[in-house]
């Protein structure tokens, strides 16, 4: 093998590797999110409405920030991740 | 008085808020990971964060009108409004192929140096009076530091410390205004005049 083509191959297969890498990178923002939104709600109980709901309004029942932050993760997991996940692997 | 009896309180506006920068702080990331091409081969996610940014401004307006109590207090949510709105349609504009200098993305940097100048304006009290005002102080100046982010992307519109600044930017600020309560301590520090605290 010229030592061109094994240059060659080189540079590809570390392309593929950072390729590959993006793509764990780009699964992991949402479970990593929801991770964040879950020791949230361990650390602060008393930010979820929900544990102790008896006599609060509306509005506070609807006020979950440790919620939240799970959902806008399992949001970006299902909607926005498969997508570039798709895009990244058909570009290589 | 009836709509501030019905109205949520200011606290969960700022979650909401949160919620909507925490997108717009992953949006970024993963438009950083993947590169701006693989992003834009699919157009829908080309309008998603500019489209955010627009839609984030357009929400402050009603905040504006319904939970300002003071003239300053109205004047910085409503230039609040503006400057994200004028990010937002900015980058709505570069998207759409209407607008092609990458010196748009200085409308980014007005945006937050306008936001932090509003934050530190308004707010009135010293960092430790309660735990609003010292995040007041702190998002204003985490914007002002990071308004640089998007003014080097608009002269080095490739450079992945600027674009990893500006997503981390966002994600802080999400932080910031989650950890926002209308009256709570702060580092152990609560005036006497700002109610009863919370945890």
């Amino acid at each position: 093998m010229s030592a061109d083509i094994a240059h060659q191959l080189h540079g590809k297969e570390e392309e593929r590797v950072a390729r590959r890498s993006r793509v764990r990178v780009v699964l992991a923002i949402g479970p990593a999110t929801v991770l964040a939104g879950v020791a949230w709600a361990l650390v602060q109980p008393w930010r979820l409405t929900m544990l102790h709901p008896h006599g609060q309004g509306l509005w506070w029942l609807l006020a979950e920030p440790p919620l939240y932050v799970v959902l806008v993760g399992v949001l970006f997991r299902w909607v926005i991740a498969p997508g570039l996940v798709d895009d990244l692997e058909e570009a290589e | 008085m009836i709509v501030a009896g019905i109205e949520p309180k200011a606290e969960m506006v700022h979650w909401w808020f949160a919620t909507g920068i925490l997108v717009l702080g992953l949006l970024f990331f993963a438009e950083l990971v993947v590169g701006p091409e693989v992003w834009a081969r699919r157009p829908w996610r080309r309008y998603l964060w500019p489209g955010t940014m627009f839609l984030l401004g357009l929400l402050l307006w009603p905040v504006m009108a319904l939970y300002t109590n003071s003239m300053i207090h109205m004047v910085a949510h409503g230039s609040w409004a503006q400057v994200l709105m004028l990010s937002g349609g900015a980058e709505l504009g570069v998207v759409r192929g209407k607008l092609h200098s990458q010196y748009w993305r200085l409308t980014s940097s007005a945006a937050m140096l306008v936001s932090g100048t509003a934050f530190l304006v308004h707010e009135q009290n010293g960092w430790f009076f309660a735990r609003a005002a010292f995040l007041h102080h702190a998002l204003g100046w985490t914007l002002i530091v990071a308004s640089v982010f998007p003014f080097v992307q608009a002269i080095r519109p490739r450079s992945i410390a600027a674009a990893s600044g500006f997503a981390m930017t966002f994600v802080v600020v999400a932080v910031l205004l989650f950890c926002d309560r209308d009256s709570a301590a702060i580092l152990g520090h609560f005036s006497q005049f700002a109610g009863v605290p919370h945890r």
